[in-house]
């Protein structure tokens, strides 16, 4: 089973390099984008577990370790079942 | 008295900081392995700057796992003395002995220059040689010390006066121009709540010798020496 994290600055943390994607995505014509917000992907490879503990066990390691809940939020998706 | 300096993969301010207290201020100094389990009865654990586990993930983000930070944590809640300087401070606001995370320097540049730091706090260990509103040399080498923490956390630094540092000009004006790296409220190095633990983004050991261009790191070495 595939699970993608994807964590990201909290909308009330300022993200210099959104930002500067942003200044370089306006530079190349393309005003019309509002906001750009940088994170990071994880992609995990799990053994077989059940759907009640991925629910559990996803947010205890995002939380616990790979976003750090002051600056960061995440979201999750099992990307492929098998 | 004794100081221990704490050694993680990627730390590359460790001998520094271990020269200025052993050669410089003639202290006994010890290397405290990460992965060991014992504190060998210091007075003082320093979490020196470097790149700990190459700062993947995020700066100290790794760090904090390591074997020894259980007995750090123990130490912390005894009142013994904790300086983090630079990843070090990273790794404290991890650990969560320090309160806030550092995000990226405002101008996403690594920024490795002498700045000039106003003592907010002489009551702590690590200032009280020194008198509010003195104006430190020293030097930052750092590309995540953007110092950030939610507006509630902020007030309570500012109303326990847990703000030891902030940027400032060279005549101790805290003000935007002075603030390199985008810090909330210009803080290069705050205490815990107990005032035992403390963080800074500055490199106090590089700043030990006239040699080197300036000698006011000498101050926090030398309250620590005297505070226990």
């Amino acid at each position: 089973m595939r699970v993608r994290i994807l964590v990201s600055y909290k909308d009330s943390v300022l993200d210099p390099q959104g930002q500067t994607v942003k200044n370089a995505l306006h530079t190349l014509g393309y005003n019309f984008i509002e906001d750009v917000r940088q994170g990071k992907v994880f992609e995990l490879d799990l053994e077989e577990l059940s759907p009640e503990e991925v629910e559990k066990i996803i947010p205890e390691i995002s939380d616990k370790v790979l976003a750090n809940p002051i600056i960061e939020k995440f979201s999750w998706q099992v990307i492929d079942k098998s | 008295m004794k100081f221990g300096v704490v050694v993680f993969p990627g730390s590359n301010c460790d001998y520094d900081t271990f020269y200025v207290l052993r050669d410089v201020l003639e202290q006994e100094a010890f290397f405290l392995w990460h992965k060991d389990h014992d504190l060998k009865r210091i007075d003082c654990v320093i979490l020196p700057g470097g790149f700990s586990y190459g700062d993947y993930l995020r700066s100290g983000a790794i760090a904090k796992f390591s074997p020894l930070m259980k007995e750090v944590i123990e130490f912390a809640s005894k009142g013994g003395l904790i300086l983090g300087i630079c990843n070090g401070f990273q790794i404290l606001t991890e650990l969560g002995l320090l309160p806030g995370a550092m995000l990226r320097n405002k101008n996403l540049k690594f920024l490795c220059q002498f700045v000039t730091l106003r003592v907010e706090n002489d009551k702590t260990p690590f200032t009280h040689k020194g008198k509010r509103g003195n104006v430190l040399r020293i030097p930052i080498a750092h590309y995540e010390g953007n110092y950030f923490a939610p507006p509630e956390i902020i007030q309570e630094l500012e109303t326990n006066n847990q703000v030891v540092f902030r940027y400032s000009d060279a005549q101790g004006r805290v003000n935007e121009e002075a603030n390199v790296n985008g810090s909330l409220r210009n803080i290069a190095g705050i205490t815990n709540k107990q005032g035992n633990v403390m963080g800074m983004m500055p490199h106090p050991e590089r700043a030990s010798e006239a040699l080197l261009g300036s000698q006011d790191g000498r101050l926090i070495f030398q309250s620590i020496m005297e505070s226990i």
